[in-house]
């Protein structure tokens, strides 16, 4: 064992593992994210706690990691590049550690622009594969960036994002490969829409031998309504929704759109679980906290597996 | 080159608040070229300014010359029996010129007309584009020739990151993303095995000022 995190175990025994994700709040209410809590526990492995997502300050990760560690969940703790440089990094890795933390997301981060504050500084003073690389020594050989050893290393599950969709399209699992020799131990994947570009991927990730050596965890996002679909489609930038996609929730009844979203994210998960390089799910039902025991429950993923 | 943008003209306007003879001084280098702070700047400026005091009744007198550069000491020479005629001197050089005029004249007040922006290539008559942050440890060999540290709007080593858009930025579709075009010209090359390779973090060498001195040649203190 790495890192002796649930998902570690979860994986390292061969279940097909099922994450949630949990985006802070952009003031101190702890409470709001206690509450997403109470829909999450039970019904995912790992939660992922976003950093500061779009470029939007909020509650900090770490901050809201040891919220859910309090609440009985396990967090994964996001971490991108664009707000600290290595010092800062290290120091909360360092923190987290302490506090329970076991799994991390190395990212590199929206551009500031996106965000509430579009004038302030990009850091980038490393990038995600860096900072996977960084993690690991710190965890392997218990030292830190600058060379200091360590008695008490963090023992972290290191994990980062690809994004099987954006261009190009062939460099793709060439990158995933760079994370792999960086040293990361599994992946969370953009949210999937182009099944066809997916199956692509995974095919040549496994043709490299790369998904014998990082776990794989799909990316799904479920469509609340039309609207959504039209947006991620036009303006989120590296995901690509199939206009037949868009056809199917335009095809049911407008009352029963959401039902039809939830419904196409359970044929995705029943897809991936006899896809072969795929280890699990990573559920991005992004302020829809609330669906997750049902998507959960539909997916046929519970009862999630209890490992020692 | 050096590129420069003159700053706006209310800002310079208000600087000069309570001067009454200052000296515009131009550089006849990189702020020329990009038709910044040249010769003809100089003058447009020093007439622009002139005409806006009139104006408020409170008139300036403007002294106009230009040097071959700002950042070398025998031009600046040039200006030492001219300085002392004025209240404060404006420069039209970069920052490191500007600097190294205050330095000389360490009692006058010198003030900045124009913001320096980046060291970037002639695309055409007036459209430059920046090309390198000088960061002191050039990749370019093993990038295809496009600097990631500049181009790429987070500055990645290991790009591209998940944000690209059909060869565009994430930031904008009017910029592309520096890593797609790596990736293809290193494809086009038969070269993409140099970017498969990961690339360790990066010991930063701009963080503080920087010297150069060419083997051969001392400091001046430290010559014999």
């Amino acid at each position: 064992m790495k890192s002796g995190s649930n998902l570690e175990k979860v994986l390292e025994a061969g279940h097909f593992a099922f994450t949630g994700e949990l985006g802070p709040p952009r003031d101190t209410d702890g409470e709001e994210v206690r509450h997403k809590c109470s829909y999450l526990k039970g019904n995912v492995d790992a939660v992922n706690i976003t950093d500061n997502q779009t470029a939007v300050v909020r509650l900090a990760s770490w901050a809201a990691c040891l919220i859910l560690i309090q609440e009985g969940l396990e967090p994964n703790f996001q971490m991108v590049c664009r707000d600290r440089n290595r010092l800062a990094m290290q120091a909360d890795i360092l923190g987290a550690y302490y506090h329970g933390v076991r799994n991390m997301l190395c990212l590199s981060g929206d551009h500031c622009m996106f965000g509430d504050h579009p004038d302030a500084m990009g850091v980038f003073d490393i990038d995600s594969i860096q900072l996977i690389n960084m993690v690991k020594t710190m965890r392997d050989e218990s030292k830190l960036q600058g060379g200091q050893e360590m008695e008490h290393p963090p023992k972290m599950f290191i994990g980062a994002a690809i994004n099987p969709f954006a261009e190009p399209f062939d460099w793709r699992v060439h990158r995933l490969a760079k994370k792999i020799e960086a040293g990361v131990d599994f992946i969370q994947t953009q949210c999937i829409y182009n099944m066809d570009r997916f199956r692509t991927f995974i095919q040549q990730a496994n043709d490299m031998g790369l998904t014998e050596k990082a776990y794989i965890l799909a990316g799904v996002t479920p469509m609340k309504n039309v609207g959504m679909a039209r947006y991620m489609q036009k303006k989120v930038p590296g995901i690509e929704v199939p206009e037949e996609l868009i056809d199917r929730l335009k095809g049911v009844d407008k009352k029963k759109v959401a039902d039809e979203g939830i419904k196409i994210a359970c044929e995705q998960v029943e897809e991936f679980k006899e896809m072969k390089g795929v280890h699990g799910v990573h559920m991005m039902a992004i302020e829809w906290e609330h669906m997750v025991p049902r998507i959960a429950e539909e997916a046929k993923v519970l009862p999630r597996p209890v490992v020692d | 080159m050096i590129v420069a943008e003159r700053k706006p003209f209310e800002e310079i306007k208000d600087m000069l608040k309570g001067y009454k003879k200052v000296l515009n001084v131009g550089c006849g280098t990189c702020v020329a070229v990009c038709l910044t702070g040249g010769e003809k700047e100089v003058d447009v400026l020093n007439a622009e300014l002139d005409m806006a005091r009139k104006l408020d009744e409170d008139p300036i007198e403007l002294g106009a010359v230009t040097v071959e550069r700002q950042c070398d000491r025998e031009y600046l020479e040039t200006l030492d029996d001219k300085v002392g005629d004025y209240e404060a001197l404006l420069s039209m050089a970069c920052g490191a010129g500007i600097q190294f005029l205050a330095e000389r004249y360490p009692d006058m007040p010198v003030l900045p007309a124009v913001d320096t922006t980046f060291i970037g290539v002639n695309q055409d008559v007036g459209w430059y584009e920046e090309r390198c942050r000088s960061c002191s440890a050039c990749v370019l060999a093993w990038t295809g020739g496009i600097c990631p540290v500049t181009m790429c709007a987070k500055g990645l080593y290991n790009g591209p990151c998940g944000g690209t858009d059909q060869g565009k930025c994430e930031i904008s579709q009017e910029q592309p993303c520096a890593w797609f075009e790596i990736y293809g010209r290193l494809a086009g090359q038969d070269r993409l095995d140099l970017i498969k390779r990961f690339y360790a973090i990066v010991p930063w060498k701009n963080q503080k000022p920087r010297t150069l001195i060419q083997p051969g040649y001392k400091k001046p203190e430290q010559a014999e």
